[in-house]
């Protein structure tokens, strides 16, 4: 009798492609996203963009910025990336903190003048020259890792600046060096150092392969001082984003859900009717199209204003960039329901295929957890995803304060892919049209 | 009922004429070449069993089936042209309604989807909802209602937007014996206004009370025509119908009916007679084959008569 229901069962479930799939398929596909996102794969691992701007054009400073460039986890970039083939000038203090404001980088360092004088330092120098770090905390991890790197070249690059501060220590709390011993400190710093430029010498000709020359302790030879540039004068910068995150994903499942009215009008003869009267069905279409959008730029209303009135975000200041960009996603993700019914047969088939469409965009385009933890090949196909660009979108607005012209990437591709995606759908939905 | 707007009105066209119109699907031909026309004010039954093309045809007209040949015409009008639309309406077998909304947001709805407004939409409304008998359940949800409401307020949707001509498909499939008679008395009213009709069943008491003319419709054709006097006077002249059943081997009996020039359908034996006093002969006959007379009746033929005499079949196969 068990036997029985099994195979009852299990003969159902073959013939439920939208539940096999549920069943199978998904689980399959979250596993891989989350293991090639959290895996370890090195290969893949995202590399950090760093600005640098050299104020001090010293040999430290130089050596220090080498030593950075060498570190394989950064791509660090003293000038902007050329435009049309012209090269730009080197980034200043101020650009630099345009760019990272705009998000070109999360990460900015600002190496003042006169910091090759005394670039590092075992005590609490107070009148020593501080290199500036300007981060986007929107990006949690990177200016973490810079400030943590950036206390290790500093070693590593400069092993001799090293040397002969700890002897200028020595000297200065061990009682002082003889006129002789001072002699033979110098001549031997001199052989370190003539024969760390031959090493770097014979490094820049291998390719800029980097060389750890000593184990680091804690932190703070050099003095770093980290200013937010993008969330410093917010309340609670990270709830846009997540409002954004989240608002986008059930966005997605509201439209979805609301155009599989179709289905179920096609199923109940409704459909017919309709279409049998003054109705075409691309004007049907664009109403239900219409309907989607309008239910969901509702749905992130009220979630913008819940976070605005429970959570303090700056809906007010924001309110022109927050309604262009609601209303473009809102676009994308109305097109993009009308398309998965279109595509359906069956309410069933709808529910499984959303679920199983809308969880991996969801995932690989920034709803659950960051695009800036993934490595870059899977950022790069987040960019297939709504997800993502509203997310971006959003983000300019309400972190990074952009103004309304710098939106039109975001809404181009969001009002693009809904008017592509609508267009499939009214293709598609010729199956309904006639017999 | 409130005049109907736009229809382009020429009566001298016919509210409906199909001619040689073939619809395929796949290999099985659901309608074959079938000519028809309807004159005003009249209602046309289409009798058939499932299957037999009826609700392929209407929907052909409504222009939701697209035709492999032939054409089809509503007062002059190409069917799925502007006009065509305005003057026909449609009460599809199913229950073609929103179920969460309202009688009278249901029938806004589809008043609107018909381009009416203002007040012709709300006296067209009232007029439906009046005709229909859901007054009292106008800000009833259609879930809420009966079967035999919903499918009223189904033929109200049907003519919210006042046409010259309505299509009925079955829309009596379902509801009760007293749901159905205040049905036929809404379509009385609707024939008794001058409203031109077709209706599709399977019934032949519905064909029977509610049709001036019936077509028989069998495998995507017309096989027979008329009022229902002249399909039985066509089908059995003056003879009247001996309908018999055996006890005994379903061979055995088919083979002797058919010698004595009978039909045998579905454990039924029919024979018919000029006279009524032949049947003591045919009864005589059982006797001398040996076989076992289990119930005789002697009866004028009526449509289901003439439908099995066409066809072989019972109407409701």
């Amino acid at each position: 009798m068990i036997v029985s229901i099994v195979r009852t069962a299990m003969v159902s479930l073959r013939r439920d492609r939208g539940a096999l799939a549920l069943s199978f398929i998904l689980p399959v596909a979250f596993f891989s996203i989350f293991a090639v996102i959290f895996g370890g794969r090195r290969d893949t691992t995202p590399k950090i963009t760093l600005i640098v701007v050299d104020q001090d054009r010293s040999s430290a400073s130089q050596r220090l910025i080498e030593g950075l460039a060498s570190e394989g986890s950064l791509v660090v970039n003293r000038r902007p990336t050329p435009k049309k083939g012209a090269p730009q000038p080197d980034y200043t203090a101020t650009s630099a903190e345009v760019a990272v404001k705009a998000g070109t980088a999360p990460v900015a360092l600002i190496i003042p003048p006169g910091f090759g004088e005394n670039p590092i330092s075992f005590g609490n120098d107070q009148n020593r020259p501080t290199i500036q770090l300007l981060k986007d905390s929107s990006d949690m991890v990177a200016s973490q890792m810079i400030a943590g790197l950036l206390q290790k070249v500093a070693m590593t690059s400069m092993p001799d600046v090293m040397a002969e501060q700890g002897s200028k220590y020595m000297d200065r709390y061990a009682g002082g060096l003889t006129p002789e011993q001072r002699k033979k400190m110098k001549t031997s710093l001199d052989e370190f150092r003539r024969r760390e430029s031959a090493h770097r010498t014979d490094t820049a000709t291998n390719g800029g392969e980097s060389t750890s020359h000593a184990e680091l302790s804690n932190g703070g030879i050099v003095p770093v001082k980290t200013r937010d540039v993008v969330g410093e004068n917010k309340d609670n910068p990270m709830v846009s984003f997540y409002a954004a995150a989240i608002g986008v994903m059930f966005l997605l499942f509201t439209a979805s859900a609301a155009a599989g009215s179709l289905l179920d009008e096609a199923d109940n003869g409704t459909l017919d009717r309709v279409l049998s009267s003054r109705v075409t069905m691309t004007s049907l279409l664009a109403g239900k199209l219409a309907f989607s959008t309008l239910l969901a730029f509702s749905q992130l209303v009220l979630m913008f204003v819940w976070a605005w009135a429970v959570f303090k975000l700056d809906l007010m200041a924001h309110i022109s960039g927050f309604v262009v960009m609601g209303v473009s996603t809102a676009f994308a993700v109305g097109a993009f329901g009308m398309l998965l019914a279109s595509v359906c047969r069956t309410r069933a088939q709808l529910g499984a295929l959303s679920t199983l469409v809308i969880l991996i965009m969801s995932s690989i385009g920034g709803s659950m957890f960051p695009r800036f933890l993934m490595p870059e090949a899977m950022q790069k196909a987040g960019l297939l995803t709504i997800n993502a660009w509203a997310i971006d979108g959003f983000t300019k607005v309400f972190w990074r304060d952009e103004p309304l012209s710098h939106l039109w990437p975001q809404v181009c591709v969001l009002l693009g892919v809904g008017v592509v995606l609508f267009a499939i759908a009214r293709k598609l939905a010729q199956r309904w049209e006639y017999t | 009922m409130v005049a109907a707007p736009g229809v382009p009105t020429p009566f001298s066209r016919l509210p409906l004429r199909i001619d040689a119109l073939t619809k395929r699907f796949g290999k099985v031909t659901a309608v074959d070449g079938l000519r028809l026309e309807l004159h005003p004010g009249e209602c046309l039954g289409l009798l058939g069993p499932n299957g037999a093309g009826k609700s392929t045809l209407l929907r052909s007209v409504v222009g939701r089936v697209v035709p492999d040949a032939g054409t089809v015409s509503v007062f002059g009008c190409a069917a799925d042209s502007a006009g065509a639309r305005r003057a026909l309406g449609w009460v599809p077998q199913e229950l073609a309604l929103y179920s969460r909304l309202t009688c009278r947001e249901n029938l806004e709805s589809f008043g609107r989807y018909y381009g009416l407004a203002g007040n012709a939409l709300q006296q067209s409304v009232a007029w439906c909802l009046g005709w229909a008998a859901l007054l009292d359940r106008a800000k009833e949800p259609v879930k809420n209602l009966s079967g035999g409401m919903k499918r009223r307020l189904n033929m109200a949707a049907g003519l919210i937007h006042q046409p010259k001509l309505v299509l009925m498909d079955e829309p009596t499939a379902g509801v009760d014996p007293q749901s159905r008679n205040r049905i036929f008395e809404m379509i009385e009213k609707l024939h008794g206004e001058g409203m031109s009709i077709i209706y599709t069943t399977h019934y032949m008491e519905e064909a029977e009370r509610l049709c001036d003319r019936i077509a028989i419709v069998d495998h995507g054709r017309i096989i027979a025509l008329g009022s229902k006097e002249e399909l039985v006077q066509n089908a059995f002249a003056s003879r009247s119908e001996v309908l018999a059943r055996f006890a005994g081997p379903a061979d055995r009996v088919a083979g002797w009916v058919e010698q004595r020039g009978g039909r045998y359908v579905d454990t039924a034996a029919q024979f018919t007679v000029e006279h009524p006093t032949e049947i003591v002969g045919l009864l005589e006959a059982v006797a001398q084959a040996g076989l076992e007379l289990v119930d005789v009746s002697l009866r004028r033929p009526n449509l289901e008569s003439v439908f099995l005499h066409l066809t072989g079949r019972e109407l409701r196969d």
